[in-house]
Parts: C-alpha cells; structure tokens; sequence
C-alpha cells in the first residue's frame, strides 16, 4: 500500500510543477508589478539585454546565440545547446524549478547578480516572440 | 492494484536498456545535471578525492556557476565517490580529467593545432571527437576527429 500512496503523490504533484512560457511570463510580469505598477514585459528590450554584455565578457547570447531559435554553442566547452526559444524548441520554460535553476546560475554568469523579475519578463517576452 | 504492477512493470521493462551501457553506469540525475554544459563525463575518469573538491565549489566551478541544490548534490557525491575511478589525482583544487596524465597519454597522438581549432575549442568538449560521449561511449568505433 506504501508504494500505491507513493506513486498516487507523485501523480498529484506533477500538475504542479508543469508550467508554461506564458503563464511563467506572467507570473514574472505580476512579481515585477509590485514594485512598479505600471510594468509591461517588453520584447524589445528582452532583445537588448539578451544581445548586451553587463560588465562580465558573456552576454546570454553568447551560449544561446542570436536569435536564439538556433542551437546555441557553449562559450567555453563547445557543447551545442539546444535552441531556447520555446518556438523552436517546446520543452523550453514548461518546468519553473528548472527554469529559477538556470535563470540563477546564468544571471550570475552573465551579470554578477540576480536577475529581477521585470528582466526575466522582458527576456521571455523576447523569446517568445521569436517563432522558427 | 493497478498502478503498482504497472510501475513495477515499467522498471522491469527498463532495467535491461540501462544495463547495456556499462562504460557510464546510468544516473540520470547526474546526466542531468552534470551533462548540460559539457558531457557527463565518466565517473571512473577521476579519482574520489577529485570530485570531492569539484562538488564542494560548484558555486565556483571553471569560471562558471554550476550550484546545485542540498539533494541534488548528495545525490551525485554519493554516485560519484562510488563510481570513482584509482588513478592518481591530477594537480590543483580544480581538477581536470584532462590534466591527468592518463588523460595526455591516452591522447598523445591528437595533433596540437586540433586541440584549440574552432572545431573542437576545449579538450574537456570531449563530444567534438568521440560522438557518443553523451553516452558515456569513448570507443574507438564512435571516434572521429573533426577536420
Ligand atoms: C553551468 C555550466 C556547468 C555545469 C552545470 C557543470 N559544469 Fe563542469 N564545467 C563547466 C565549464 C565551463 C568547464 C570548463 C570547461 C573548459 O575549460 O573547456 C567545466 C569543466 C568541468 C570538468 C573538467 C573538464 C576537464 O578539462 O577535464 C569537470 C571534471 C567537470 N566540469 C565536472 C562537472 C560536474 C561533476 C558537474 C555536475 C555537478 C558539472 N561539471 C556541471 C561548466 C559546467
Ligand atoms: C581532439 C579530439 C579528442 C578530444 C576532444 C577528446 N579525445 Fe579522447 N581520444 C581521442 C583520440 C584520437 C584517442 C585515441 C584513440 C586510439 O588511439 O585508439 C582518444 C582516446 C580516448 C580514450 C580511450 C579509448 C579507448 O578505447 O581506449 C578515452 C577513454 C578518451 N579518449 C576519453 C576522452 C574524454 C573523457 C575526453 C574529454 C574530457 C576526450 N577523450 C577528448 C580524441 C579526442
């Protein structure tokens, strides 16, 4: 009967961690909203912060390329990366743990801080609109 | 009842296909998480103290931020320690599978300028020479030098 239980909690919490690029998008856009009321998630400057470098030498582009409905290559190993734009590739942003994990690391790498909810809004916002 | 059978069903069904590749015993825990910037390299391809040093800074790990959350990171300690390779450990508290001197031994006929042509960029891209190296496969069969 263990196991049965087991596998029925796992079952009832898949739902849970399922997510969309559209429903992470806005619930970065709500977050982003409690400082700044009058936030809007931009495409435009999604692409702009994606493309730029923020003091460090990677931009995000530099792994991901631009556009990013391409496989990207690793700046230092070499590895291709798969395309992140969910456009090109839907398994992209359908996980919000996995997702926090990558937006963590990578902002590190790419800025020295975390990003804020507004920048991960825009960067969505951007990818999104890419379509392959 | 159902749901149990089935389950055992499907971990009976999949047992068979991850005993095939003996060369990288399978983890997916840490092809997952260890296989996403560069290949899941072969645990035997480094001793136990090695990884140990590489798992207590991944927040620092070549450059880069590799951390990993409390379970996440007991989980492929413990895989690791477990599956560690004998060999001397190479120099430094960062150590390389290719900084070992089995690692330019085994690799002494590559030819200089391939190492850092665009092709293959790093000597830890293990990929850009032995194709199934996600696979954890470094035989000689899946081996093909980029031009
Ligand atoms: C965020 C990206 C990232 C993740 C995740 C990551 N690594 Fe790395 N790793 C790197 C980079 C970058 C290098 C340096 C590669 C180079 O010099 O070409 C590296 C190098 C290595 C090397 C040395 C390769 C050599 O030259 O012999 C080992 C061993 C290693 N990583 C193990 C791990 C382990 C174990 C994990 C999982 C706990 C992990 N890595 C996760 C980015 C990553
Ligand atoms: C530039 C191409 C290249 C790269 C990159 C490369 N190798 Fe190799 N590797 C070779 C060649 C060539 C041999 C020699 C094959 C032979 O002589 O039989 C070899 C041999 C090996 C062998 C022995 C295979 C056997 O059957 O005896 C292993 C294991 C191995 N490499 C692992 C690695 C790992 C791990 C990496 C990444 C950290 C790596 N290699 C990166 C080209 C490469």
């Amino acid at each position: 009967m263990n196991i049965f239980l087991l596998i029925m909690a796992a079952a009832l919490a898949l739902p849970a961690l399922a997510a969309d690029p559209a429903s992470l998008l806005a619930g970065y856009q709500a977050e982003a909203r409690k400082a700044d009321a009058a936030f809007a998630a931009s495409a435009r400057r999604g692409e702009h912060f994606f493309t730029a470098t923020h003091g460090g030498e990677w931009s995000c582009a530099s792994c991901h390329g631009n556009p990013p409905d391409g496989a990207g290559r690793h700046a230092k190993t070499g590895k291709t990366i798969a395309p992140l734009a969910p456009g090109a590739d839907p398994q992209r942003f359908t996980d919000a743990a996995r997702s926090e994990k990558w937006f963590g690391r990578n902002c590190k790498d790419v800025l020295g801080r975390v990003c804020t909810s507004a920048e991960k809004a825009d960067v969505l916002a951007f990818l999104l609109k890419r379509r392959s | 009842m159902r749901p149990v059978l089935l389950a055992a069903l499907l971990a009976l069904a999949a047992l068979p296909a991850a005993a095939d590749k003996p060369r990288l015993p399978p983890n997916p825990v840490y092809k997952a998480e260890c296989g996403s910037c560069h290949v899941a390299y072969p645990p035997r391809l480094l001793p136990a103290s090695s990884w140990q040093l590489l798992m207590q800074r991944l927040d620092r790990h070549f450059g880069t931020d590799a951390s990993l959350d409390a379970g996440a990171r007991e989980e492929i300690g413990r895989y690791l320690a477990a599956n560690a390779g004998r060999r001397e450990p190479p120099p430094g508290v960062e150590p390389r599978i290719t900084e070992t001197r089995w690692f330019a031994k085994e690799h002494r006929e590559v030819p200089a300028a391939l190492w850092k042509g665009t092709a293959v960029k790093s000597a830890a891209n293990c990929g850009a020479c032995h194709r199934r190296a996600d696979d954890g496969d470094y035989s000689e069969r899946t081996l093909r030098l980029p031009k």
